[in-house]
């Protein structure tokens, strides 16, 4: 590790209820999940110097989507810092978490509250999911919507979800390396099985390759259950300064290694390799950062908004080479918690729902502690996590201390 | 003829003006460097390959090849039957690509690699660049 990862530790972890339809604000999971992260990491309300999310609150995206912004959780907590963040552009969502690593690198902060909140599950009961069109083939009486920014490229052909760019970039990969459905489901159903595992999943009923290869389409190669299931929830983690004196009886986590580059271009469709997109970056710019090598991997907790992203990240992070993902999940074997590499060990956001990134960090701490219950994988030493897809990436390793 | 698809239409502005209306005379256009020759897309005023700064709107043939796909069964926008969304690579430069939709054929047909050319569909002055299979 460089000396930047070596100046802060994940000295706590919290989770708030997660369900897919909780009718809970976002400030009120927030809050639950914060104070559960600062009690387990020793700390008062008062220690808290510093508070980070990603995307925060503002960016247009909406509040189920974005969860409470800064100001707004800093108020409930009346936390006093001396050093805030909240944004949407860079490491995905892990930036939260890296920007968090600089201030307390930095010496702006000791403590840092880290939280991602989403209430996506509660709105799409409210209002159903968000419709685009009229369906009357022309806009209806009002004036059909206008699409600037870099949305103009795709949304204006009906190419509106990341479902439809990704699906592109699934079938390059299909299409340039053989891989076939049987083997991207295993995704899927590897997720569903650690699931059952995992009681605070949300869906953990058994799914066979047969019922995931029985789902609907979405868009090809995109079957229903290649797609995470959007839920209620909040994840928080405490990044602290790594020489502060514990108070804890529990191992923290250390940062082994960072991954944030993006050397290709940032775009859905002009990426020079749809194959891979920006997870190749991140995922060489991680190795580059550390002695440790894929081999040292205990387990890995990568990005599965679409079942395909997590083998973008196989080969990105290089557990497999580029292209050989299809072969390396086949039959599931590898990658189930007893395999060579367990992988979304709590269900990942297929089965155990979307917390948007920061599922994987809790997840990849509760193993580095020993305290994931019955899906434990035995001493796991040194976890690897991604988050993101298409143009976006960003990649942790962390290590068990103490 | 049938009935045309709901559309969000762009909001234009001075550099993504050209882009929207080129079709207007059947041609497609991208904003090339006027130094060397380099396609840019999306519009942008500097050129990574020589670094020259005079760029300017040119037609293309409106020719490539299918790079990837999808065939989306989902109702996003309210309209119900299956559709294509294709990402087209210019045989004009590699890398060179636009996202846009395959008309005008069997959806069961698409393939990777196949060649495309451009038509275009006009709402409201904006002229959607599209594209249909060359027969083989």
């Amino acid at each position: 590790m460089t000396d930047f990862e070596n100046r802060s530790i994940i000295s706590g972890i919290g989770q708030s209820q997660i369900g897919r339809r909780l009718y809970r604000t976002g400030i009120d999971l927030t809050v639950e999940a914060a104070l559960e992260a600062i009690a387990d990491a020793g700390l008062e309300v008062g220690d808290i110097d510093g508070i980070a999310t990603y995307p925060g609150a503002g960016g247009g995206a909406g509040e189920a989507f974005s969860g409470p912004g800064t100001p707004q959780v800093q108020d409930a907590l009346r936390l006093e810092v001396d050093w805030h963040s909240g944004g949407i552009e860079g490491a995905a969502q892990l930036a939260a978490i890296v920007n968090a690593m600089m201030a307390v690198g930095a010496g702006l902060a000791t403590h840092v509250l880290v939280y991602r909140t989403v209430t996506e599950a509660s709105a799409q009961g409210s209002g159903g999911r968000a419709g685009i069109g009229t369906g009357d083939g022309g806009g209806g009486g009002g004036a059909p919507p206008r699409m600037g920014g870099t949305l103009q490229w795709s949304i204006p052909f009906r190419a509106y979800s990341a479902a439809n760019w990704l699906a592109m970039n699934a079938q390059r990969h299909f299409h340039e390396f053989g891989t076939t459905p049987e083997q991207m489901g295993q995704i899927a159903v590897n997720a569903r099985r650690n699931a059952g595992l995992n009681d605070q999943a949300v869906y953990r009923e058994p799914m066979t390759l047969d019922d995931y290869l029985d789902s609907r389409i979405i868009t090809t190669p995109f079957r229903l259950f290649d797609c995470d299931a959007p839920v209620d929830g909040s994840t928080a983690l405490i990044v602290s300064r790594a020489d502060h004196v514990r108070n804890v009886d529990h191992p923290c986590a250390r940062f082994e290694a960072v991954g944030t580059a993006l050397r290709g271009r940032p775009s859905w469709d002009q990426f020079d390799d749809m194959t891979t997109m920006a997870a190749r970056d991140a995922g060489a710019h991680l190795w580059e950062r550390t002695d440790l090598t894929p081999a040292d991997v205990d387990v890995a907790e990568l990005y599965d908004g679409f079942s395909f992203l997590a083998m973008t990240w196989l080969e990105a992070l290089g557990f497999c080479g580029k292209g050989e993902s299809g072969p390396f999940i086949e039959g599931g074997s590898r990658i189930a918690l007893e395999g060579e590499l367990p992988l979304n060990t709590h269900g990942g956001q297929l089965s155990a729902g979307r917390l948007h990134g920061f599922g994987f960090v809790h997840e990849a701490c509760l193993q580095l502690r020993g305290e994931a219950g019955e899906r434990q994988v035995p001493d796991v030493a040194v976890a690897a996590v991604a988050n993101g897809g298409g143009p976006i990436a960003g990649a942790l390793l962390l290590t068990r201390d103490g | 003829m049938t009935q045309q698809p709901f559309r969000v239409l762009p909001a234009l502005d001075d550099d993504n003006e050209f882009f929207w209306t080129s079709g207007a005379d059947g041609r497609l256009r991208f904003m090339r460097c006027q130094v060397c020759g380099y396609y840019l897309h999306p519009p942008s005023p500097w050129c990574p390959e020589c670094s020259g700064t005079e760029v300017a709107p040119e037609p293309v043939s409106g020719r490539g090849r299918v790079h990837s796909f999808t065939v989306n069964h989902q109702s996003w926008d309210g309209g119900s039957e299956p559709y294509a969304i294709v990402l087209v690579e210019l045989e004009e430069q590699a890398g060179l690509r636009l996202t846009s939709n395959l008309v005008g054929g069997d959806l069961g047909v698409i393939e990777i690699g196949r060649k495309v050319r451009v038509v275009f569909e006009e709402r409201d002055g904006i002229f959607f660049p599209l594209f249909e299979l060359v027969p083989t």
